[in-house]
């Protein structure tokens, strides 16, 4: 018998939804700063080509994407926190962080099996492996910026801080990394919802999914 | 909460309604969120701007303003380096720089919010006491370089030419003559002991293009506030007016 089952506690789904539209903006105000100094490039590809900044009208507008960005990095900052404090009261941490060595290596036979290059798939809980792995990593990448754009913002007052990331310019390049990091991680986050099917969106917006599952349905039978 | 309340087991026959009765009501949850925070941005973007910043916006600058004031302090320093650490510094602007002035009988008018205080000759600045200091100079636009300021402290300064006894103001003025550039500064930051009137660069006399003879050596700001070429110094209690925060950007702008 299919029953509706909760997988998304109703805080994360706010936390996550909240998350993507400011992590948008702080990315977006961070490409408005970036530009008034643009020197990272990887080989030949620069960071970032000049049609990239004509197609977005990115040029000459440094001091409305540091108003932007330093307004909304509190609410960035405020959510972060809470999405992790939430996780740690609520127990759900446990579900979302990898408890053991193995799970780094089920991690890449998930990628091996997605990628169909592996026939099965590691036993799972609530998140596969990589999935435990991919959103723990993000909270500490998350932190990470966080810390990196504190060490640009005031190396002075923060001196140590930018220190822990080799100076400022190391600050500012770790600050850089981390943000081509997000985007990397939202092309394959997306890429993943889109193969998991509407089932799984979905429940990242109502919490249930619909689950088959029998034995555990004759036990608790709980009605609404 | 436990395992058993997150499942919700209804007739086979039901559970389609009941799956869309949740996601009609979510999904029309999320698309008034969605709107709210639309509409929430499009209101702080267009609302009344303050020297060209939305005034919310200007409003939380001016919060973190005072969160790095509070946390200013005399013994964040700066890092310091060596020479053979010093960089070349690009001169990024010229406002305020024009030739044909005289520059070896160049005056400081320093002032108070009641009156002219003194012109003080730049040859005098020589007797105060001379600091030689390597720091970061951070540009807004985020480039950096390590640059080689000598010169007397700012502190050194007011103690000379600011009256003794009177309470110091909030903010200091600095300008050039026909205050083409001009800058505010928080009396703390302006006192800070990394705070130079530099007339030296690389151990020679300053350069025209980095603001000969006299210009502000202020590494806990961003090279926007490091102004060339000083004309003017204004002791005031009325926050001063800045080149650049009229543009829309961050008038502490402290590192």
């Amino acid at each position: 018998m299919p029953s509706l089952k909760l997988k998304h506690l109703v805080a994360v789904r706010w936390f996550h939804w909240i998350n993507f539209p400011l992590l948008f903006l702080m990315i977006w105000s961070g490409v408005l700063i970036y530009w008034a100094y643009p020197i990272y490039s990887i080989g030949p590809f620069h960071f970032f080509p000049a049609w990239f900044y004509s197609a977005l009208h990115i040029d000459h507008r440094l001091a409305e994407g540091m108003a932007l960005h330093f307004f909304f990095m509190w609410l960035f900052v405020a959510n972060g926190i809470l999405y992790v404090a939430y996780t740690i009261i609520s127990g759900e941490w446990r579900m979302l962080v990898p408890r053991s060595l193995a799970a780094f290596r089920d991690a890449w036979y998930v990628a091996l099996h997605d990628l169909h290059l592996r026939r099965d798939a590691p036993p799972q809980g609530k998140y596969n492996a990589a999935q435990q792995v991919s959103y723990t990593a993000i909270v500490l990448m998350g932190a990470a910026s966080v810390l990196s754009g504190l060490a640009i913002y005031k190396p002075a007052q923060l001196g140590w801080l930018a220190a822990l990331f080799g100076g400022y310019r190391g600050a500012r390049l770790a600050h850089f990394v981390l943000t081509v990091g997000y985007v990397l991680f939202f092309v394959v986050h997306v890429a993943q919802v889109a193969l998991a099917g509407w089932n799984n969106f979905r429940g990242m917006v109502i919490g249930y999914e619909i689950e088959d599952h029998p034995a555990l349905a004759a036990e608790t039978r709980v009605s609404q | 909460m436990t395992e058993r309340h997150r499942e919700i087991i209804v007739p086979e026959r039901d559970l389609k309604s009941e799956l869309r009765r949740r996601t009609r009501r979510d999904f029309l949850i999320a698309g008034v969120a969605a709107a709210g925070g639309i509409g929430a941005y499009e209101w702080v973007r267009h609302s009344k701007r303050e020297d060209d910043v939305p005034w919310p916006q200007r409003r939380v600058l001016d919060f973190n303003r005072k969160l790095s004031e509070a946390y200013l302090s005399d013994s964040h320093l700066m890092p310091s380096y060596s020479r053979d650490r010093v960089e070349h510094l690009k001169p990024n602007g010229d406002i305020g720089l024009d030739p044909g002035v005289d520059l070896r009988n160049w005056r400081v008018q320093v002032s108070a919010d009641d009156g002219p205080l003194v012109n003080v000759p730049v040859a005098d600045l020589q007797s105060l006491p001379r600091v030689e200091m390597i720091t970061r100079f951070c540009c807004i636009e985020g480039w950096s370089a390590v640059a080689y300021w000598g010169g007397p402290r700012f502190s050194e300064f007011t103690r000379r030419y600011f009256p003794r006894g009177r309470k110091l103001p909030s903010y200091v003025y600095m300008a050039t003559v026909g205050e083409d550039y001009y800058v505010g500064l928080d009396m703390k930051s302006a006192m800070h002991p990394q705070t130079l009137l530099a007339y030296e660069q690389n151990g020679e006399p300053l350069k025209p293009e980095h603001g000969a003879p006299l210009r502000l050596a202020i590494p806990v700001k961003y090279g926007i506030k490091n102004i060339k070429r000083i004309g003017i110094v204004k002791y005031t209690d009325e926050k001063p007016g800045d080149y650049w925060a009229e543009e829309g950007y961050d008038w502490f702008a402290g590192l």
